[in-house]
């Protein structure tokens, strides 16, 4: 990714984030949180890892944040708004904030300085078969065959797990909704 | 050097194909509405506008058939009075507009438009980007759009805009699942995601729809003519679901003149009224676009001439062709439905997509899974996963029969009537 892009989109997650928080309207909020989205989308884009870029803009900022401004703008919130920031919670983050940035200066001390080398996609398709191993010596990297066939086979039983507490969850929700309407 | 010419190419792709390509095709469909909807009530639609010769003193003026039309259309919403309501909240409602158009516009740098043309030795594919990740990115870019809508609706901070976008907020998500669903069975069977590859291998081994050319390699007919039975329904999913996600007819709810007078864009007047139907009309070639380059073979011009023509080369250019008038077919099939086809009632739309598309998507998942490992598969396995996919259909059925809403008491408006 060349280097103006990662600053532009890097700019943008940062001044989103920090806008989510400064802002009192709660809709510029949430929209700002889209920005914010959209700017870590375009980060992982650039990190060539394209199908976690699109799933982060599809599912984030395509759907879930679609519903909380739905939300927000259905409560019609006026009260945010005029409320002063108070002291503690402001101090509180400012100091989780200084404790993340110490610690990220202490491993980033610790890292080499130097650039990562580029994949070897042509080496690595001898450890493929199939659409993948065609597509890496082509010098293409199918991210999402990868993904796919990594979470099909070996993360077979954590995929389906996870497919069940989702089904239970929906499940719960519908009994919850109707006892109340009930 | 390489860079700058590379940068070259890039924008000269998308102010090609983005603004030179599609966005003409914008009032160009504005005309054939006009004009394809005045042949079906019978009347003669604007044919008049031409070039107004007798206004320098000529005898005659040239009308060809009113093609002018549109322009003269874009020089009055220019012209108009761009009138803002002081009770609006100023800066949402300047965003709007914009968050309608440039998610639509963003979408066209995935379509294949031909296969390609060769430049000096140098082979350009007709795409601006060539994304392994396509049918995804349109999704997820395009649901975007749906921001724009909502932001129309609240900043108009005023009744009927409001509802509309709320509803086309409701609308354009539940129909995103059915969206995403039905097209799992295609990516099962082209097994890529890139939409360059996708059509690429249907003009090797025949369109999805029309896989009667080609078949001297790749999977025998047979086993074609058998996909044909999920692709049929993903493509009427498909489809049904692009004219919800772009605000058609019959799902123009948000947008219901006789309900909400004009919907989400009822305060907007001008050119900020111009680009949510600009928007409306771009989200609706790029939808036409997608459904020609997944199931109709895009590019390809079928019979068995692709790889003749794609040897050519400007050959990319005879496949532009193809595929426009494909897509201006499909442009005219969304007209000729939305004047012929009355409005849903919401109830009707929500029921459709959540009760009818969803698990009709999800079944026809696995009728194309099972049609695709059949080959492999004993008669004793083919056999029982028939049955079984017969049973999880019918108990869907039976389910959806049971928790319909005419049969229970009191269920709002249905129970009423």
């Amino acid at each position: 990714m060349p280097l103006p892009l990662f600053w532009f989109f890097a700019l943008l997650m940062l001044v989103g984030g920090l806008a989510v928080i400064i802002l009192r309207n709660p809709v510029a909020a949430a929209l700002s949180m889209v920005a914010s989205f959209v700017g870590l989308a375009g980060l992982f884009i650039g990190l060539d890892a394209y199908l976690v870029g699109i799933i982060q803009i599809l599912v984030y900022a395509g759907a879930i944040m679609v519903l909380f401004l739905f939300i927000i703008m259905l409560l019609d919130l006026k009260t945010e708004q005029k409320r002063a920031p108070r002291a503690v919670p402001v101090v509180g983050g400012l100091g989780i904030v200084l404790a993340f940035t110490i610690q990220l200066i202490g491993v980033l001390g610790h890292v080499p300085g130097r650039e990562s080398e580029p994949l070897d996609l042509v080496a690595a398709a001898a450890n493929q078969s199939g659409g993948i191993q065609d597509k890496l010596k082509e010098g293409r990297l199918p991210d999402v065959n990868l993904v796919g066939d990594l979470m099909f086979t070996q993360y077979n039983l954590p995929l389906q797990i996870i497919a069940v507490l989702l089904l239970v969850a929906t499940v719960g929700v519908v009994v919850l909704s109707k006892r109340q309407s009930a | 050097m390489e860079l700058l010419t590379d940068l070259a190419i890039i924008l000269a792709k998308v102010i090609g194909l983005t603004f030179m390509v599609v966005l003409p095709l914008v009032p160009i469909s504005v005309y054939f509405e006009r004009r394809f909807s005045a042949i079906i009530q019978d009347r003669v639609g604007p044919n008049r506008v031409g070039i107004p010769l007798t206004l320098f003193g000529a005898k005659k003026d040239y009308h060809l058939f009113g093609l002018v039309q549109p322009m003269a259309d874009g020089l009055k919403l220019f012209l108009k009075e761009d009138f803002t309501p002081n009770y609006v909240r100023k800066s949402f409602y300047w965003l709007a507009p914009a968050l309608t158009v440039i998610p639509s516009l963003v979408t066209v740098c995935v379509v294949p438009f031909g296969s390609s043309i060769t430049i000096g030795g140098e082979e350009h594919k007709l795409v601006i980007a060539d994304l392994d990740v396509g049918p995804l990115f349109v999704f997820a870019v395009s649901s975007l759009t749906v921001y724009g809508i909502t932001l129309a609706g609240w900043s108009s901070n005023s009744k009927y805009p409001f509802v509309g976008g709320v509803r086309s907020t409701a609308q354009m998500i539940s129909y995103e699942i059915a969206l995403g669903l039905s097209i799992i069975p295609l990516l099962l069977y082209y097994g890529d995601l890139n939409l360059s590859s996708i059509v690429q291998h249907q003009a090797d081994h025949g369109w999805l729809l029309l896989p009667f050319w080609g078949n001297d390699s790749g999977p025998p007919l047979v086993e074609k003519l058998v996909f044909l039975v999920p692709a049929l329904i993903a493509f009427v999913i498909f489809t049904t679901s692009i004219f919800a996600e772009t605000n058609r007819m019959p799902f123009d709810l948000p947008e219901c003149e006789t309900e909400l007078v004009g919907g989400y864009h009822t305060e907007y007047s001008s050119m900020k009224f111009a680009m949510f139907f600009m928007g409306e009309y771009a989200a609706m070639v790029i939808g036409s676009a997608l459904i020609v380059t997944l199931f109709l073979g895009g590019w390809s011009i079928g019979f068995g001439l692709d790889a003749a023509i794609s040897d050519l080369a400007f050959g990319g250019l005879i496949h532009m062709g193809v595929f426009m008038t494909k897509l201006i077919a499909f442009i005219l099939f969304f007209i000729l439905v939305r004047w012929t086809v009355p409005r849903f009632r919401y109830d009707q739309l929500m029921r459709l997509g959540w009760v009818v598309f969803f698990e009709a998507a999800l079944i026809n998942v696995f009728l194309a899974a099972f049609v695709i490992a059949a080959p492999d598969l004993g008669w004793i396995s083919t056999i029982v996963g028939l049955v079984l996919l017969a049973i999880v259909t019918g108990a869907l059925i039976w389910v959806l029969k049971t928790s319909d809403p005419k049969h229970s008491p009191n269920s709002g408006l249905l129970g009423q009537n």
